[in-house]
């Protein structure tokens, strides 16, 4: 490198040409602007300044920390405290108002159903799914038919102590028996009262005689829950059965084997787990989606 | 243009001569007075005024929008101007906007050259004010180079430092009006005024004070140089009938100094004063021709001309001709002009058709417009009595400045029934939707069971406002289960 190389000028240019040629195409040294140099040595002065400012240099087990303390992490905290901060003022007023007062204000409903959405797919999309359409098993929460009622007041309880939470001695509690599997009826006389059922929804059954039978076996057996008509008793967690909604699938064979042997859903208590204000958009936002009372 | 090669220039140079940084000539440029000077400062005055003034202006749009006849409201995502205003789903007009301001500029350049370059481009009309300043405070060319050679005195600093507070200041006003056009500009300026402004008013502010400084004090032509695209593009829009800043090689050749009385016989008109070159805010010699670094603003003609008068010759050697202009004048024939040929034909044309759909746009635009978002999950929900629902979100647009009441109805669906919550039992729902914005309004649509086949039906959603007589159909579809 001491070595001090002649560079031949082109003449055309007036820019040096660097002594090394590639089939004799030659390129040439000229000198970059000065604006562009002096940006360049400022772009690294920068970057030193950066290295002691902020978080540069990983080691072993760290990390240098820069002098002025910033991290990605506090600067989150620090933006989730100024985004509670603005929700505030509408928070209070939510917490403040009664459902009927909330509902009959656009923008606090507005407000109200966009966090209750929120905090629905967090806490409720895993078994109601994303869009409250439910599956089998997990009732649909757009339609119009309730089990334990679709108003705002027993929308709140129903999410506060869920449905044969084991952990809530406020959770609601209904248990059918286990017809078939327990013996109170015969393979027969479930089938039957299976076959009546779906009549009472409008279905017309494959064999009439068998659920002219089952009307006799409903009125023993299953009036008591799901009232003399089979309209369901809310107050019993006794579901309808005179509509088209079916949370085990409105199948003969399905409605024979809840007869048999019903499965029960649960429903975790969300009062503890969810603050009361989320609760109240979350009620909120279900009473919403097309079904509320 | 033929490569002339300086045969003075050094055949070697050592690798240790080879400079860091290439050393530009500082282009100190020379007063000038003239008629194209003159036209220079009118239009300097115009643009700048209607840059700073324009803000000001009042346009009475009613109470519930903003009376700046000018105004992009960013938070609020509109564009006010004057008549119209623009909402994002609009912006294809902007695009249009910008086809015709790009095929105008063609345009102009094919017939006229880089006019735009010389007279109004921003980088021109700041860097000529920033000019004027630094004349004012510094003097002209020959004091400006014996100030830069001068060791650093206290009055070398006091008049650098006033050139650059001026600079900066001239800056802070460039970017103060910018916020103006973003902002309601009786109300931002007192708010900038006491601090009460918000950051990105200020930074705003700050960033373009220093990009004008940078600009138009620091960088000047080398913006024109380096920087600009469309500098290097140019030569696509030129040809022999292009206007053109032309030194009339075939008159001024060949050149020389010239005593009073002396013969011109023998001798071109050029005396070779150099005037052209001093007075160039680019630093270029016109004599070398047609080049990149002329921005075509004529000052050299000026120049030139003042010059002819003093030695009595007839003005035009340097002037703004045509390359067809320059053969003519060498063959001893009259000048002939093209300005309209198949080029810039072709180009007006396209400007023309592009202006028309800018028009179009602006004039056709609905006052009332509506959206329809199906819900997809669940696409549809089976009722207690077995009807099937729907859920729909109608997206109401009142473009107008005043609240609007709006009809929302679905036609095509026969047993079909709208429920919007709120208005039960209405066969066609009325919403009020706030002056300039978009409602979005839940809608359900139930459907009997007999009255489902099994295939989705095609309908339509129709939002109708009766008194103004404005009606919008939207087509959407009612999804079921598969029989």
């Amino acid at each position: 490198m001491a070595e001090n190389r002649k560079y031949e000028i082109d003449p055309v240019t007036g820019s040096p040409i660097h002594p090394y040629s590639w089939d004799g195409i030659g390129e040439l040294e000229t000198p970059p602007p000065r604006w562009w140099v002096l940006t360049y040595a400022v772009c690294f002065l920068f970057a030193v300044g950066w290295w002691v400012a902020y978080p540069a240099w990983p080691y072993i087990a760290g990390y240098t920390k820069g002098v002025l303390g910033f991290s990605t992490r506090a600067d989150v905290a620090e933006q989730i405290a100024a985004a509670k901060a603005a929700q505030a003022p509408m928070n209070d007023k939510l917490a403040a108002l009664d459902y009927a007062a909330i509902a009959a204000d656009p923008e606090l409903m507005h407000f109200a159903t966009a966090g209750g959405k929120a905090l629905f797919g967090e806490n409720c999309a895993q078994c109601h799914g994303s869009g409250a359409a439910g599956n089998v098993g997990y009732p649909n929460l757009l339609d119009d038919d309730w089990v334990w009622g679709g108003d705002y007041a027993t929308l709140q309880t129903t999410i506060e102590h869920g449905v044969r939470s084991t952990v809530d001695a406020d959770s609601r509690q209904s248990q059918m028996p286990a017809f078939g599997k327990d013996g109170i009826l015969t393979r027969e006389q479930v089938d039957d009262v299976g076959a009546y059922v779906l009549t009472l929804s409008g279905t017309a059954p494959a064999d009439a005689a068998a659920a002219d039978r089952g009307k006799a076996v409903f009125a023993d057996n299953c009036v008591a829950c799901h009232g003399d008509t089979g309209a369901g008793l809310r107050e019993l967690g006794g579901p309808n059965l005179t509509d088209g909604i079916w949370l085990y699938s409105g199948d003969p064979k399905a409605v024979a084997a809840q007869i048999w042997n019903p499965r029960h859903g649960v429903m975790p208590a969300w009062a503890g787990r969810l603050d009361p204000l989320a609760i109240k958009k979350l009620v909120l936002y279900v009473h919403d989606l097309g079904g509320g009372e | 243009m033929s490569t002339t090669v300086n045969t003075r220039m050094p055949q070697t140079i050592d690798e240790a001569d080879i400079p860091v940084w290439s050393h530009r000539p500082k282009v100190t440029p020379k007063k000038v007075k003239g008629p194209i000077r003159n036209l220079k400062w009118l239009v300097m005055a115009v643009l700048l005024g209607v840059y700073w003034g324009v803000p000001w202006l009042r346009f009475d749009r009613g109470p519930f929008a903003p009376d700046q006849a000018i105004l992009i409201d960013l938070p609020g995502r509109k564009a006010y101007f004057l008549w119209f205003e623009i909402w994002p789903q609009e912006v294809y007009i902007l695009t249009l906007l910008l086809i015709v301001a790009a095929i105008g500029l063609f345009a102009v350049t094919a017939m006229l050259g880089r006019v735009w370059c010389g007279y109004t481009c921003p980088q021109t009309v700041w860097t000529d004010l920033f000019m004027t300043v630094e004349r004012w405070i510094e003097g002209d060319r020959a004091q400006r180079i014996k100030l830069d050679k001068a060791p650093l005195s206290l009055s070398k600093l006091g008049k650098r430092l006033t050139k650059h507070a001026a600079w900066l200041f001239i800056g802070m006003m460039t970017g103060g009006a910018w916020i103006l056009y973003f902002n309601d500009a009786p109300t931002v300026v007192p708010q900038f005024v006491t601090g009460q402004a918000g950051f990105a008013v200020y930074a705003t502010v700050g960033f373009l004070t220093f990009t004008t400084w940078l600009m138009a004090g620091v960088a000047r032509e080398n913006v024109c140089m380096y920087m600009c695209p469309y500098a290097r593009f140019q030569s696509a829009m030129f040809d022999q009938d292009t206007l053109a800043v032309t030194y009339h090689t075939a008159r001024g050749e060949k050149r020389g100094k010239h005593k009073a009385g002396e013969s011109w016989e023998g001798r071109g008109h050029c005396i070779d004063c150099r005037q052209c070159v001093e007075v160039c805010p680019t630093g270029v010699d016109i004599r070398e021709g047609l080049q990149m670094g002329c921005i075509s603003c004529g000052l050299c003609v000026d120049a030139c001309n003042s010059i002819m008068d003093k030695v009595g010759l007839p003005h035009g050697l340097i002037a703004y001709d045509t390359e067809r202009n320059v053969e003519l004048m060498a063959a001893g024939q009259p000048r002939k002009w093209n300005f309209f040929r198949l080029r810039t034909i072709g180009y007006l044309a396209v400007f023309a058709v592009a202006g028309l759909g800018v028009l179009y746009g602006l004039l056709a635009r609905a006052p009332l417009d509506a959206a329809v978002i199906a819900d997809r999950n669940p696409l549809y929900v089976r009722l207690s009595n077995g009807d099937l629902r729907n859920g729909f979100t109608v997206k109401v647009l009142n473009k107008t400045n005043s609240p609007q009441s709006v009809s929302i109805a679905i036609t095509g669906l026969d047993g079909g029934e709208i429920v919007i919550p709120g208005h039960e039992g209405e066969t066609a729902p009325v919403v009020e939707v706030a002056p300039d914005t978009v409602a979005a309004v839940r809608a359900f649509v139930k459907l009997p069971p007999a009255d489902w086949k099994g295939e989705p039906i095609d309908f339509d959603f129709t939002v109708a406002d009766p008194t103004r007589g404005l009606s919008v159909s939207v087509p959407t579809r009612f999804e079921g289960p598969s029989k």
